[in-house]
């Protein structure tokens, strides 16, 4: 009898394991499902399960914990998953300060970190990891493209962001390819909501050009109250300042606004008509550039995970390193601090028939893409 | 700085204080007259404004959403009175706290429960659209200015209420002697419960004038609550003229703060840094502010007469 039982468990797993992978992955999610960010953290979420789901693979488990943008929540229920739950792999995070105090003690303490989003310059320079990949960007990436563009219609360019790690990353992003002349440098509050004081500096700064780095409801704000404001010069910025979780909340006041971004719903490609297609089927609203990145992070870690076991570190982050996925972005590659090498588009903000605010591609900026910090990572 | 930059950050100030007066008169009311510490105001004005903009997409009016705001802010405030404020007013300072900051996130789950976690779509009516021009060549937002006369008008209705109405002499009284007013025979629970839908309502009006410049989204209010307290601790707690002067001070030496400190610290370090050290040293301004005049005058710039 004894031996029929185990016989039979014998023949159970061989019949499972041959759908399997060829171990159980355990993903920590932590992203920002509460306060001011949340848009960005259920895009984020929903992405990321969005591909979890149509893998339909039960070996992998999905724990999402709610950062509430705040870092030391998020070092806590990190902690939590790496020692309670024991996940193999962390992802999620959307705030690079909330990166900087999570990702670096989780690969120190041997665990794979993904990033749907945030990737400050202090992780893809001299202080990589072997263990920390970027499915994103690099923070620099957008701003730099949107600097690259600048030179072609302006300038003199007021420059504006937040004053935390991704805003000093933003504006070092814009000035490194921007050849023209600033007419200021304005860092803001991180989760300002009234840019008065700003809108008159601009006014007064005779600038040509506005580049704006506002990501969730800080751009909200601003561009409802430059519509206000009589301000007549033009305002632009990265992908984020204009992505779909914000632009149906600012409304008209962001038409014809240029922006960057590594994609638009209008990208003319099958893997990302189906993407858009299923993300409004699930969800039933637009996707944002968030949920591409996070659909793409766990596309990646699926693709990995098929193929090696995910205890075993170095197998499993050489599949990782392939990105054998097929991106609604297009091409995808890793660079050598593992993020990502891509082309980058110039978007604008245009009316669809049913009246829904979206972003149109109108020009590539960058070919093959990579960032500035790559030569200093030494792995 | 030119001349019309200075008057711009100028009105900028006055309207931010003026935003900031209707916040910290509802909490200063609710302190000086039930002693309460009242954390979910901020939570009222999150309400005022997901009302207002959920009436006027639904209706097309933005007045039509400003009116539901008052009326859903004033219910929502009257609600949480008698449910859970009124068994807080015998106990001490850091129970209401405690109580408070659980409703401030039963306010915010309920809100993402009901709403979503995106952020709704607010605009100015159409008759406030637009900017007018400054004397010195700049523009100004209408509905800005709007604001600022909003703000001097409720300003003004409140000195009527509280100086000249039998429920203003009331309020008074339950300031400076809350057991001899019940004595009295006033009713005082129903007076408690008026004066908080009070406080709840002028919450709900800053958020929805505020709503239609800014994102309508959970955790709205929280930071503009912060800045509420400082105001009514500068200005004296319980007093609404404290609140007033407090709110316009908080206002002015805020905004202006943002414009000079960087411009400041530009004549010693170069421009990049001198950005983000003003930005910096601005956001602390008003806490300093604060700690200077509570240096000098340990109870705020005017005290009410009983504490």
């Amino acid at each position: 009898m004894k031996k029929l039982v185990s016989a039979a468990t014998l023949a159970l797993s061989m019949s499972v394991s041959g759908l399997a992978f060829a171990e159980p992955v355990k993903i920590g999610l932590i992203t920002t499902l509460s306060g001011g960010g949340a848009g960005l953290g259920v895009d984020t979420r929903d992405g990321f399960m969005l591909a979890i789901k149509q893998a339909g693979n039960s070996e992998i488990e999905v724990v999402t914990e709610d950062d509430g943008q705040k870092p030391e929540l998020a070092v806590q229920i990190a902690d939590k998953m790496i020692q309670s739950d024991q996940v193999d792999i962390l992802t999620g995070i959307v705030w690079s300060n909330l990166l900087m105090a999570v990702a670096p003690s989780a690969v120190a303490q041997g665990k794979l970190y993904v990033s749907t989003n945030a990737a400050p310059a202090a992780l893809a320079g001299a202080n990589c990891n072997p263990l920390y990949f970027n499915a994103a960007y690099q923070n620099d990436n957008l701003h730099e493209a949107m600097g690259e563009y600048a030179n072609k219609d302006y300038k003199k360019v007021f420059i504006m962001a937040p004053n935390y790690p991704a805003g000093k990353d933003s504006l070092t992003g814009f000035k490194r390819y921007y050849k023209g002349e600033l007419a200021s440098e304005v860092y803001t509050q991180v989760g300002q909501t009234d840019y008065a004081a700003e809108i008159a500096q601009i006014r007064a700064s005779g600038a040509d050009g506005v580049f704006a780095f506002l990501p969730g409801g800080m751009g909200i704000a601003f561009l409802k109250q430059y519509a206000q404001s009589g301000v007549e010069i033009p305002v632009m910025g990265p992908g984020f300042s204009f992505s779909q979780d914000v632009l149906p909340a600012i409304g008209d006041a962001a038409l014809g606004a240029k922006a960057s971004g590594q994609w638009a719903p209008d990208f003319d490609t099958d893997v990302s008509k189906k993407f858009l297609a299923d993300f409004q089927a699930e969800y039933g609203r637009l996707p944002s550039i968030y949920a591409v990145q996070a659909y793409d992070a766990a596309q990646l870690i699926l693709s990995a995970a098929a193929k090696a076991d995910v205890k075993d570190t170095e197998a499993f982050r050489a599949e990782l390193l392939k990105a054998d996925i097929k991106s609604p972005r297009g091409d995808f590659k890793f660079n050598t601090n593992q993020h990502p090498i891509q082309d980058i588009y110039l978007t604008e903000v245009v009316k669809q028939a049913d009246g829904m605010l979206t972003n149109k591609t109108v020009e590539k900026i960058f070919d093959d893409h990579g960032d500035a910090y790559a030569k200093d990572c030494k792995m | 700085m030119t001349v019309a930059l200075a008057l711009e950050q100028l009105l900028n100030g006055l309207q931010l204080g003026v935003m900031l007066f209707l916040m910290a008169a509802g909490l200063t009311l609710i302190f000086g007259v039930m002693g309460l510490i009242n954390l979910a105001h901020g939570s009222l004005y999150m309400v005022g404004a997901f009302a207002c903009a959920t009436v006027a997409a639904a209706t097309g009016s933005f007045w039509i959403g400003l009116v539901a705001s008052l009326a859903c802010a004033a219910a929502a405030g009257a609600i949480i009175e008698l449910l859970v404020i009124r068994r807080l007013y015998d106990r001490d300072h850091l129970d209401q706290v405690l109580a408070t900051f659980a409703l401030i996130l039963i306010f915010s789950e309920g809100t993402r429960w009901l709403f979503g976690s995106f952020p709704l779509y607010l605009d100015i009516p159409p008759l406030l659209q637009g900017a007018v021009a400054l004397p010195g060549g700049a523009q100004y937002p209408v509905y800005r200015l709007a604001i600022i006369a909003a703000g001097a008008l409720v300003a003004f209705g409140l000195y009527l209420l509280i100086g000249k109405t039998r429920l203003g002499m009331r309020i008074r009284a339950g300031e400076s002697d809350r057991e001899m007013i019940g004595a009295l025979g006033v009713d005082i629970r129903t007076l408690y419960t008026v004066v908080f839908a009070l406080g709840a309502a002028l919450a709900g009006l800053a958020g929805a004038m505020v709503g239609a410049l800014q994102s309508v989204q959970v955790g709205m209010g929280e930071p503009v609550l912060i800045l509420a307290f400082v105001v009514i601790v500068i200005g004296g707690i319980g007093s609404i003229k404290g609140a007033l002067l407090g709110a316009l001070l908080v206002g002015v030496v805020d905004t202006m703060g943002r414009l000079l400190l960087p411009q400041l610290f530009g004549l010693f370090v170069p421009p990049s840094q001198a950005g983000m050290i003003g930005a910096a040293a601005a956001s602390m301004l008003i806490y300093v502010m604060m700690a200077l005049i509570l240096a000098v005058k340990p109870r705020g710039l005017f005290p009410a007469a009983h504490m």
